[in-house]
């Protein structure tokens, strides 16, 4: 059964948030590289347009089909996803040591960046049902079931991505209801584990993975090497100053010296042109955002609206605290987008996709589905 | 939660938690809201100044450096352009690599660019590692250019001259700014790598002919390329300079010492304009200039022949029996000697336990004050020395300026040795010995003199007393206005003699060309008048066996003629030392005489000089 009603006003305020990060974005996008684009080739911030326009397309499909019926299908798309990660490895087109995307033609499709949606779907689903259940059915389980994904994205591998799994799972769990003793049994557990899950982890990282962990304790150690894009990025931002140095004298970012200024830094760009009072009118839209998702999250009809809701929010949440974290030199830089801001086609659709699956939420709270 | 929880207290139980969620995302925000005002508000200007520092590189424009004349307008320095290459250490990423790629590339040592980087403090100043690249070498730089990021190919001035070795001396050469200059006043505010005078006129005027260095801010991008211009300060070239000298004497003088070392000093008599002056052996001051390596420099700078030395104002020679014309001069200014007094020359003059020997064996017989000046009887001097004393000497000897600098504008000057009483006592802590008198009344023991002080005083014995201040360069156009400011000629006064000495003196150099030592400068075209000299080298000199010609080189005496023509109004006054030949009669006169004739036959036929005072 489809809602029909018009938009409210809720809904209204919501779009606009969202719109309005959007727009942020592309600005952004565009101001690192203003001018024509090479030959053959449409510049990035239309590019980034038409991944929006398909981004509307995801979220509009992503209200209609209701919440319920998609959990229905979670395991089902949950494996399809698994058997797209485990592709990825075969045919995927490997860059800079990681294999993480789908080439289609000219657009490049990272399943990765789904499957985060996905484990929030599946992992939703699951707590639903087994609301009064143990606590291994509470961890054990839904761990086993996180895990190949999991391990998938680190045989990429991609760092960052592996991070957002792992707190989407343990956000998930901890709202899903876990008992503080068993948390604190986990936290034993895991801190009895860590040495030798650093050992695994650390011997497993790719060279570059575990430079950028080293120079992110002090990035000026080297700065023409592995500390430049750390360093780069705070020069950036801080140079902004209080209002920021405008679009054309954002010399940091349209002089390159920023690197990957549209992709994961794409926050610095911002915040060296419109300085602290700028980030700060972003950091509420953010903010806006949360909150918005919060509510809808709130007042979900069910514990899977509920569920759902909060894994959406805790997936962009982490997204955005570890992107401008890394970009402002407190967490070491991964490769992770920031959500509706950074160029990118999965990560654009992906996010415009779990915001419509909010608005979804928040449409069928008022109605009986059954 | 126990098993009496309801459905619907495990909602709330859901919603409860999920409040943390919000709150801990809402906490992440504030916490990065308070790293963002640390890094943009607190610290904004310390990023704002990297940032700036990332973007923005400043390259010196070099000034054209003011061009050089000799006094028929005939170019001496000029500029040609030349492409240097640049370095700047902030944006390199490979040191290493990029050592290896210029040693390719251009065959620049290895070591050379480590050194050259090392040495600059400011990684984001660019640094010259590199100048006069060839086409080629700039054509293969340019073709790596995205490979070697930090690179940059300039094309600046670079100064040129045309001459070559030529006048090297008096020209000098220019360098880089050294840090033990740049505390020195007159290169006080000279950005590192500016070009300055090392040595002769482009040290001594280097204000003058340097200009005024510009600017030109330009924005890079992350590569380094240049992206646009920011700010440019034009730079301003420097004046010219004319000088006095005239080129062909320039060329004809170092022609005639030829491998010889020496040196030639020719005057203006009238107001002491340096005609000429040469120093041999020579060097290219193009060479120098165009930034040596290490090794050759030190070729240059240990070669046992000092051919950096200019000999006309560093060489300190003893003047030989060209000093007799200051000790004839102190006689004849005493009440204790006259023109008239003779001595009988029986080739030996005893003194003490010692025999002082004239350099005619068995003696000139007996002579007067002019013959013996003629004959340059040793004999007659020893008397004269033995009667007068070492302080009246000296102090006629200062008179011709002799034991001062003369002020030229050139760098470095010596001043030679007067020696006297108080002299001894002062600088050997000895008392004089009579026997020194003798031998400093024929130009040997302690005196000492330049060429160029020689030159001074012929010119003032043949105007009539005046010592002027030699002037290498007489006039400065200025490139601002295009006005030519002229440098005037100055003397620094005059030779106390009274006219009977002047005339004597001039009668009896006359007589050395015509009837004495000096008869191989005796010119068909015009009469010249001088003095020979022949100065014993100091050091042990083996016992002296036979002739000059079969004593090693290096122990032969020095040859001097000092010379000034027309006799009776005299415009030219030169001095020669050609070292380790023999006697200045033979080796230098005819020097002297070759210059002398060729400055007055074209001064008599070509209007040229006439010219040359409207430059």
């Amino acid at each position: 059964m489809i809602d029909t009603r018009t938009p409210d006003n809720f809904e209204w305020r919501f779009v606009l948030v969202a719109m309005g990060i959007l727009a942020v974005g592309v600005t952004s996008i565009y101001s690192v590289a203003p001018g024509p684009a090479p030959a053959g080739q449409a510049p990035l911030y239309a590019k980034q347009l038409a991944w929006i326009l398909i981004g509307t397309l995801a979220f509009l499909a992503a209200i209609a089909i209701d919440y319920h019926k998609l959990a229905r299908h979670a395991y089902v798309l949950y494996a399809l996803t698994l058997l797209l990660l485990a592709l990825v490895l075969v045919m995927g087109r490997s860059s800079r040591g990681a294999q993480r995307w789908f080439a289609l033609g000219p657009i490049a499709f990272q399943p990765s960046e789904v499957a985060k949606l996905v484990l929030v779907l599946v992992l939703a689903k699951y707590f639903a049902d087994v609301q009064r259940a143990g606590w291994v059915q509470r961890v054990i389980v839904p761990g086993l079931l996180m895990l190949p994904g999991l391990l998938l994205i680190l045989k990429q591998p991609d760092l960052g991505t592996a991070m957002s799994f792992s707190f989407i799972f343990v956000s998930m769990v901890l709202v899903g209801g876990l008992h503080a003793k068993a948390l604190g049994m986990g936290v034993l557990f895991t801190s009895m584990l860590f040495p030798f899950a650093w050992e695994l982890v650390w011997t497993s990282l790719h060279d570059y993975q575990r430079e950028r962990i080293l120079t992110f304790w002090d990035p000026t150690i080297d700065p023409a090497g592995k500390g430049y894009h750390a360093l780069q990025a705070r020069i950036a931002i801080g140079s902004g100053g209080l209002l920021g140095k405008g679009l054309d004298e954002a010399t940091q970012s349209r002089l390159k010296f920023l690197p990957e200024g549209h992709t994961d830094f794409v926050f610095a760009v911002f915040a060296e042109q419109w300085g602290f009072i700028g980030v700060l009118v972003l950091f509420l839209l953010f903010a806006a955002l949360i909150f918005l998702a919060a509510e809808i999250a709130f007042k979900a009809k069910d514990p899977l609206g509920l569920l759902l809701a909060a894994g959406i929010l805790s997936m962009l949440g982490f997204c955005l605290m570890v992107n401008v974290g890394m970009t402002m030199g407190i967490f070491p830089i991964v490769g992770i987008p920031l959500p509706l801001m950074s160029y990118g086609g999965t990560t654009t659709v992906t996010s415009m996709a779990a915001l419509g699956l909010l608005l979804n939420v928040k449409r069928r709270r008022l109605t009986l589905f059954y | 939660m126990s098993k009496f929880t309801t459905q619907h207290e495990d909602f709330k139980n859901l919603q409860r938690r999920l409040l943390y969620l919000r709150l801990g995302l809402l906490l992440g925000l504030l916490l990065l809201s308070v790293r963002l005002w640390y890094l943009q508000v607190v610290k904004g200007t310390y990023y704002r100044a990297l940032s700036e520092q990332n973007r923005v590189r400043t390259v010196d424009l070099k000034p054209a450096r003011g061009l050089i004349f000799d006094r028929h307008g005939e170019l001496l320095a000029n500029n040609i352009p030349s492409f240097n290459l640049y370095l700047t250490v902030e944006d390199i990423r490979d040191r290493e690599g990029l050592a290896a790629a210029l040693e390719d590339l251009i065959g620049l040592p290895r070591a050379e660019t480590k050194k050259r980087l090392a040495l600059q403090a400011k990684s984001y100043l660019p640094i010259m590692v590199k100048a006069g690249l060839t086409l080629r070498e700039a054509a293969l730089i340019e073709g790596h250019r995205l490979d070697l990021p930090g690179l940059r190919i300039q094309a600046e001035s670079q100064r040129n001259y045309p001459q070559g070795p030529l006048g090297g001396h008096l020209l000098g050469y220019v360098g880089e700014v050294s840090p033990e200059q740049q505390d020195e006043p007159a290169f006080a505010g000279l950005s590192q790598g500016s070009i300055v005078g090392k040595a002769g006129v482009e040290k001594t005027y280097d204000q003058v002919i340097r200009g005024t260095a510009g600017e030109k801010t330009i924005e890079v991008d992350a590569r380094g390329n240049e992206r646009k211009t920011v700010e440019v300060v034009e730079q301003t070239p420097g004046d010219d300079l004319y000088l006095s000298l005239d080129l062909r004497m320039q060329q004809m003088a170092e022609s005639l010492l030829g491998e010889e070392a020496g040196a030639v000093v020719a005057l203006d008599a009238t107001n002491g304009d340096v005609l000429a002056m040469a120093s041999r052996p020579a060097f290219d001051p193009n060479q120098l200039s165009r930034g040596l390596t290490s090794a050759v420099w030190d070729q240059i700078v240990s070669d046992a022949r000092h051919p950096l030395t200019n000999r006309a104002l560093q060489g300190q020679y003893p003047p030989g029996s060209t000093f007799k014309i200051v000790v004839a001069s102190a006689a004849l200014e005493s009440d204790k000697w006259s023109s008239d007094t003779k001595v009988r020359c029986t080739g030996a003059f005893p003194s003490g336990n010692h025999v002082f020997k004239d350099w005619k064996k068995g003696g000139h017989g007996v002579m007067d004050m002019e013959q013996a000046i003629v004959n340059s009887c040793d004999v007659y001097f020893y008397n004269i020395g033995h009667r007068l004393g070492i302080d009246a000497i000296a102090e006629t000897a200062r008179w011709f300026g002799l034991g001062q600098p003369t002020g030229i504008d050139l760098p470095s000057e010596r001043v030679g040795t007067v020696p006297s009483t108080e002299w001894k006592q002062r600088v050997r802590k000895e008392p004089w010995y009579a026997g020194e008198t003798i031998s400093a009344a024929i130009g040997q023991g302690y005196v000492t003199v330049t060429p160029l002080q020689m030159a001074v005083a012929t010119a003032a014995v043949a105007n009539g007393g005046v010592l002027y201040k030699p002037r290498l360069v007489r006039a400065v156009r200025e490139r601002s206005s295009s006005h030519l400011r002229e440098i005037p000629p100055q003397d620094r006064g005059t030779v106390p003699l009274q006219d009977r000495t002047f005339a004597l003196l001039h009668e009896s150099l006359h007589g050395v060309v015509t009837h004495g030592t000096g008869g191989r400068a005796r010119s068909k075209i015009v009469e010249i008048a001088g003095k020979t000299g022949t100065a014993q080298t100091v050091g042990a000199r083996p016992v002296q066996i036979g002739t000059n010609q079969d004593v090693p080189k290096q122990f032969r005496d020095h040859a001097w003629f000092v010379a000034y023509a027309p006799a009776d109004a005299p415009k030219i006054a030169v001095a020669v030392i050609v070292e380790n030949t023999g006697h200045g009669g033979t080796f230098a006169a005819p020097i002297a005489k070759a210059l002398i004739e060729e400055y007055l036959k074209v001064s008599e036929t070509d209007d040229r000089h006439q010219n040359a005072r409207q430059f």
